[in-house]
């Protein structure tokens, strides 16, 4: 026991690195506290803890290996998601570091927490055991909460914390009951045991004891799906999400936007195709049903994506702050995403690891813009964006680039990513029982010219109206280096995309039952 | 350099290396401090020469296409293609990077590359522009009533947008990959929205994102329908000789599926035959951008507000990629649901005719008098396309190719008129004729050949389209035969009362043309007439992709 978590820690580096850096980071601020240029020093000790967790990372075997008894995995999936994740929180620190709407001495809280976020992340990324799943939620959302209504003395951030934690204890405490479901019924906590048991259950139970069995398991699914989905914000678990990013600080909006909604996705995965796969075949068209219950899991949500896409983007239509719109154009995009997860395949997976990679990198520039224009001016709201074209050009041609590519106009990125999840559901027509992929690839491509009409709203604004007072915009030099690197690497990943492809198809290899 | 191999790739990102040359300047300028004038200049210089390469390497291709000649192989078979190039672009999906030309492209080719370089010279404001532009108050400065002349306003990014169009039109016309395809056709998106939204007139804004939705519903449409043809393609040889793991997005291998019948025995998609939804699926992405009626909404609107260089390239170059996409897509990959829907097409054929000429009865815009136009004239291309007769389908091309000549002389003129007067109200002009003679003669010309008078090219086109349909569809012929009188009624009236009459005094030694208008008018009337006489200039190279195309569609 004790030797197999020792042998297991040699592959737990990189989360090792991040708890190191938590608890040096806490030290460091307090060590600091009168320096002048603690912000800049802390700053690069978050930097510096991050690349170690990402060295580590590196050197880590492809070879997946369950570690500590079972309890996590260390796969060519989790990695994949853990580089998103460090990506995400490195990103977020430099966009925090100049970032006004924290106190001086707030910023050196904020970095120790965003790293236990991250490191909350990686265990959901990796975790194989119901427990495991469990803390790892609790883990991210609990600072989660704190750092929601981070913003002192500001009645909407209150507001958006409270909120933020009833939505998230209701849901979590649903998922935990569900789970107690599972363990009810299997006697095991292990997501890769979870299928075998339950198709013996299966076999064994006859007439009534069946439909007992299945009722509960459904009740179960659904109630951890619950969870998932208030992490990822799909309807109809999304409505702390637009108070949530109008509340919290913008930096730490745009990390929520896409780190945790991609450890969601990876959870949902990891769940779906370990505990539920029938049998998990390469082709392409693997099963995601349980022999037990006859309900149709793609199907239902596939329902549930095509509602959540349509919600959001009717929603984000009327919005005229610009963090309420970019929540419910994320609430749409968990939708598109779900398309992915709905297709069942291994090509479904690969989308959606596509499309969280791609999506990370827009929607952080797209927050980075709001950050830079509410630094110029103060607000959020959509009319402050007026003649931003001529006010400062390089955020305005990126913000553009960033919401073409979020709109999925080739040749950006996002197109890429979108592209991917029509072929993973269109793949799919033609299965038995599969014709309403095609209805949902439908409802898929006219939300997509939804999401333009309020997309171009913000363009609209930006190039073609005239710009309202004199406000000078003149954003941090790290900002407009984000902002160009992100716009340049959205174009070239939407004309050359081998590597994602590449990348993401390589990280398809996950333990499953 | 330029060699056959890749003098396509050349003509389509000619104008994408201006654009590059645009933004370095601007980055120069604001680390340098050059002064605005400069950047201006700089970039309508830039525009003008690559725009210019853009059209000579159009011209090159024309004169290495040969009509007889049987085409490239491209891996190892015959398609009829010349000019083409050819390499892996996405290996995973089987993407290719596959540019090149047959008949019915290569005319395209030689139009947009022709009109793009129109359009350009359209947007300086040199050559005696500035006379009249400086008698309307519209180069000074700008408020809210006195907007200044698109050729004046942020012209760096006007070129740069303007720039970007052309590399999209000419890449949708020579891409013979679904996918290039399919990204050339959503890159002419952006730049078309912004050059209406930002330079365009006083409903700029709503006229920019209705054809921005209109065209975008279309276009995802026609996405999941590409997809889905990938996925009921068969394996096809890839640049490198190897087969494709599984699909292909290959046009040409498509067609040559499409003619086996690969396609017909897809499975259905909820219940409906694949062949017949995955038509509708694509043709309505295309009727959208003809504009076929009911979808042709978006196209008065689209008119009026845009600066006059963007109406030329509208409607020169992007209503012709309608029918482009239906003979590139539907006709050869999809030929019994072509079948199946040629009655349907004619039909709406006929509305856009008929329906559209009526409309222009009623209007008092030129500018929307011309648009409405528009949407009459590429009816006939519908009806020819629909006809599946040879004569009907070499007119419908060579209709398309010559509303591509005279449509946008008629923009141009509503310009010349608007630049002057700044307004296009056709009833309170009067007697234009007595102030700007040498105007009202070029606008005469330009009316009779969109009339169709003999003599011209535009009488060619509405013959042999009619000849062509006659055989197959005799009352719906009859019927858009009378449009032509309509269309002579609308015409004339509107010189009438325009140009003839008593001279309203208020445009008493309003300037006649100068020499940026004359050197994009007399060259487009010249070929409007050139063609009236000798349309085998084009005929002579569209026939033979033109006849093979029908050849492949059954008769039900």
């Amino acid at each position: 026991m004790i030797q197999e978590n020792l042998i297991s820690a040699s592959w737990f580096r990189p989360e090792l690195a991040l708890t190191a850096g938590i608890m040096l980071m806490f030290l460091l601020d307090l060590a600091w506290k009168k320096h002048p240029r603690r912000v800049l020093f802390l700053t690069i000790g978050s930097l510096l803890f991050l690349s170690l967790a990402g060295v580590f990372l590196a050197m880590q075997p492809s070879a997946p290996r369950l570690l500590f008894n079972g309890m996590i995995a260390s796969d060519p999936f989790a990695t994949f998601f853990k580089w998103l994740f460090l990506a995400a929180a490195g990103l977020t620190v430099l966009i925090a570091a100049r970032s006004t709407e924290f106190g001086r001495h707030q910023i050196g809280v904020f970095y120790p927490l965003l790293l236990s976020i991250v490191l909350g992340m990686f265990l959901m990324a990796s975790a194989v055991d119901l427990l495991m799943m469990y803390l790892a939620v609790e883990l991210v959302s609990l600072v989660s909460y704190a750092l929601a209504g981070y913003r002192q003395g500001d009645r909407k951030a209150a507001e958006a914390a409270l909120k933020y934690v009833i939505y998230g204890g209701v849901a979590s405490g649903i998922m935990l009951f569900g789970m107690s479901y599972l363990y009810g019924l299997t006697g095991s906590t292990s997501l890769l045991g979870l299928g075998k048991a339950l198709d013996g259950l299966g076999a064994g139970a006859m007439g009534s004891s069946q439909t007992a069995l299945r009722v509960a398991l459904v009740v179960a699914v659904i109630f951890v799906l619950s969870g998932v989905g208030f992490k990822i914000a799909s309807v109809p678990w999304h409505m702390w999400c637009p108070d949530v990013y109008e509340g919290a600080p913008t930096p730490f909006t745009a990390f929520l936007s896409v780190g945790p909604k991609a450890a969601g996705f990876a959870l949902a995965v990891r769940f779906f195709w370990s505990a539920l796969a029938g049998s998990p075949s390469g082709d392409g068209t693997g099963a995601l049903v349980v022999g037990l219950t006859d309900l149709p899991w793609p199907a239902i949500i596939g329902v549930l994506a095509a509602i959540t896409m349509t919600l959001g983007n009717l929603t984000a239509m009327v919005q005229s702050n610009l963090k309420r719109l970019l929540a419910y154009s994320s609430i749409a995009h968990a939708g598109y995403a779900l398309m992915g997860l709905c297709a069942a395949s291994t090509v479904g997976v690969q989308s959606v690891m596509i499309y969280l990679l791609v999506y990370l990198v827009m929607n952080l520039g797209a927050f980075l813009v709001v950050i830079v224009v509410a630094q110029a001016t103060g607000s959020e709201s959509i009319d402050d964006y007026k003649g931003l074209g001529r006010r400062h050009p390089l955020s305005a041609i990126s913000f553009a680039i960033f919401l073409f590519s979020l709109t999925g106009l080739p040749p950006f990125a996002g197109f890429t990513g979108k592209w991917y999840l029509f072929v993973a559901v269109l793949q799919n027509y033609g299965l038995p029982g599969g014709g309403w992929y095609a209805a949902l690839a439908v409802v898929g491509a006219l939300n997509s010219a939804l999401s333009l009409y309020y997309y171009m709203r913000i363009a609209r604004a930006m190039f073609l109206e005239a710009p309202v007072g004199e406000v000078t915009v003149r954003p941090h030099l790290a900002y407009q280096i984000m902002l160009g690197a992100f716009s340049v690497a959205l174009l070239l990943f939407g004309v050359w995309w081998n590597p994602l492809v590449d990348w993401s198809q390589q990280s398809l290899v996950f333990l499953r039952g | 350099m330029i060699s056959q191999q890749n003098v396509l790739s050349w003509a389509t990102f000619f104008p994408l290396l201006g654009l590059g040359l645009i933004v370095l300047f601007a980055a120069v300028r604001s680390l340098a401090g050059l002064s605005k004038t400069a950047l201006d200049q700089a970039s309508r210089i830039i525009a003008m020469v690559t725009s210019g390469g853009s059209l000579a390497c159009a011209l090159a291709a024309w004169h290495w296409y040969d009509p007889s000649a049987a085409g490239t192989l491209v891996s190892g078979q015959a398609t009829g293609v010349q000019l083409v190039q050819h390499f892996t672009w996405i290996k995973a999906f089987n993407i290719e990077y596959l540019m090149g030309v047959d008949g019915l492209s290569i005319s395209m080719v030689l139009l947009s590359g022709l009109i793009s370089f129109v359009a350009t010279i359209a947007s300086m404001p040199w050559w005696g522009g500035s006379k009249y532009l400086a008698m309307a108050g519209m180069t000074g400065h700008e408020d809210s009533h006195h907007p200044k002349h698109f050729s004046v306003r942020m012209v760096p990014g006007y070129m740069a947008m303007l720039l970007l169009l052309q590399t999209g039109m000419m890449g949708t016309f020579v891409a013979l990959d679904m996918f290039l395809f399919y990204v050339f056709w959503e890159v002419m998106l952006l730049p078309m929205y912004f050059l209406i939204g930002i330079w365009g007139g006083p409903r700029k804004e709503y006229a920019a994102i209705k054809f921005f939705l209109y065209t975008l519903v279309g276009s995802v449409l026609m996405l999941l329908a590409i997809i889905a043809i990938y996925y009921s393609s068969h394996a096809a040889p890839l640049a490198d000789g190897t087969m494709s793991s599984g699909h292909t997005f290959n046009l040409l291998a498509l067609a040559q599926q499409g003619r086996e019948g690969v396609f017909t025995h897809a499975g259905p998609i909820l219940g409906f035959a694949f062949t017949k939804i995955i038509f509708v699926a694509l043709f309505i992405g295309f009727a959208i951008k003809i504009p076929m009626f009911p979808f042709h909404t978006w196209l008065p609107d689209a008119h009026v507000e845009a600066p006059t260089p963007v109406s030329v390239i509208l409607a020169g170059i992007l209503l012709k990629m309608g029918p482009y996409g239906i003979l590139r897509f539907n006709y050869p990959l999809l030929p019994d649901a072509t079948a199946w829907a040629a009655n349907v097409i004619a039909a709406f054929g006929v509305i856009n005719i008929i329906y559209a000429a009526f409309v222009c009865l009623a209007q008092t815009d030129l500018k929307k008098l011309i648009a409405y136009s528009s949407v009459s004239h590429m009816g006939f291309t519908l009806l020819g396309m629909a006809s599946m007769t040879q004569a009907g389908i070499s007119g419908a091309v060579f209709n398309m190719f010559s509303h591509g000549i005279i449509s946008p002389m008629l923009f141009l003129i509503a310009g010349v008129i608007y630049d002057r007067a700044h307004h296009r109200e056709i009833a309170r002009f009067g007697g234009l004729a007595s102030a700007m003679p040498e105007y009202s003669a070029i606008t005469g010309l330009a009316f009779f050949a969109s009339l169709g008078l003999p003599g011209m090219c535009g009488f060619i086109s509405e013959f042999m389209v009619l000849t062509g349909s006659f055989p197959t569809f005799m009352l719906l012929t009859i019927i858009s035969a009378t449009a032509v009188i309509i269309t002579a009624a609308y015409y004339l009236w509107a010189i009438h009362r325009a140009f003839l009459g008593k001279l309203n005094p208020l445009y008493q030694g309003y300037p006649d043309l100068v020499w940026r208008e004359r050197v994009v008018l007399y060259p487009l009337g010249a070929i409007a007439i050139f063609l009236g006489f000798y349309p085998f200039a084009i005929l002579d190279v569209i026939n033979t992709t033109l006849f093979g195309l029908i050849a492949g569609i059954p008769r039900l």
